[in-house]
């Protein structure tokens, strides 16, 4: 009995408190999506020939995200059906665009507006219970063209 | 040095290979870190110790390789990738590698 109680208020925390986050986590990310729209992103290993005369340097952005207690438990369910697991989706999409974004903030600092070679990578750094995914790393790297000028 | 995930650069030229280069570092997490994160995962949201932890240990690989490719002499490392994965329960190994290159 206390054990079900226990599990249902995981349940409550995990969907209130993650719900919350996530909305607020989406919020922040279209509004920066905005501000960095200058910074243009190629995933082709060729740059353009104007940069030519520019420094480049690598940078990279990532982020550790872990699902909350509701999501992994719907996930769960959702290993006995099979399907789409939104839940992890959305996640994952948050967890990349923010790897992303940091890396584009990075590179704005620099004075960079263009970055080449975009490569992304996932990993799983822990797993939970029973191998389902506790929490995963994004990282992306790309190299920054930057003008000489500025300092 | 200059470091670049790409395979040319743009108005300079390679005058000789050197070979491989590579830098990695496995780190485990301490257990505050570990606590935090066994209570974000009821909550969900970034686990911003770990961020920072793989933050640093991928600097530490990048200075290493970086320091490899100093003793063979070169002065630039092209083609540079990461690689991330978890060896054991709670340490995990990042890995940084690319090809070390003499430009004019």
């Amino acid at each position: 009995m206390v054990e079900i109680i226990i599990l249902l208020i995981l349940l409550l925390l995990g969907y209130v408190f993650g719900r919350m986050a996530e909305k607020r986590h989406y919020r922040s990310i279209i509004q920066r999506e905005k501000l960095y729209r200058d910074v243009i992103l190629i995933a082709s290993k060729h740059p353009p020939p104007e940069l030519i005369d520019q420094q480049s340097i690598l940078m990279t952005g990532s982020v550790v995200v872990s699902v909350d207690y509701f999501k992994r438990f719907i996930a769960g369910l959702r290993n006995l059906f099979g399907g789409r697991v939104s839940s992890y989706e959305t996640l994952l999409d948050r967890a990349r665009r923010e790897a992303i974004l940091r890396l584009k903030e990075q590179a704005f600092r620099k004075g960079s507006r263009m970055l080449v070679n975009i490569k992304l990578e996932t990993a799983s750094i822990s797993k939970g219970r029973k191998n389902t995914i506790g929490s995963v790393e994004i990282l992306a790297y790309a190299t920054a063209f930057y003008p000489t000028q500025i300092p | 040095m200059l470091i670049s995930n790409l395979e040319v650069i743009p108005g300079k030229q390679v005058v000789k290979h050197l070979g491989l280069v590579q830098g990695s570092t496995v780190r485990a997490k301490h257990v505050g870190r570990d606590l935090m994160a066994g209570l974000k995962n009821v909550f969900g949201g970034e686990l911003k110790g770990y961020t920072e932890l793989l933050q640093e240990s991928r600097e530490e690989a990048v200075e290493r390789m970086q320091e490899q490719a100093q003793a063979i002499g070169a002065n630039a490392i092209l083609n540079v990738r990461f690689s991330t994965s978890s060896v054991a329960q709670g340490a995990a190994e990042i890995f940084a590698y690319g090809t070390a290159v003499i430009m004019e």
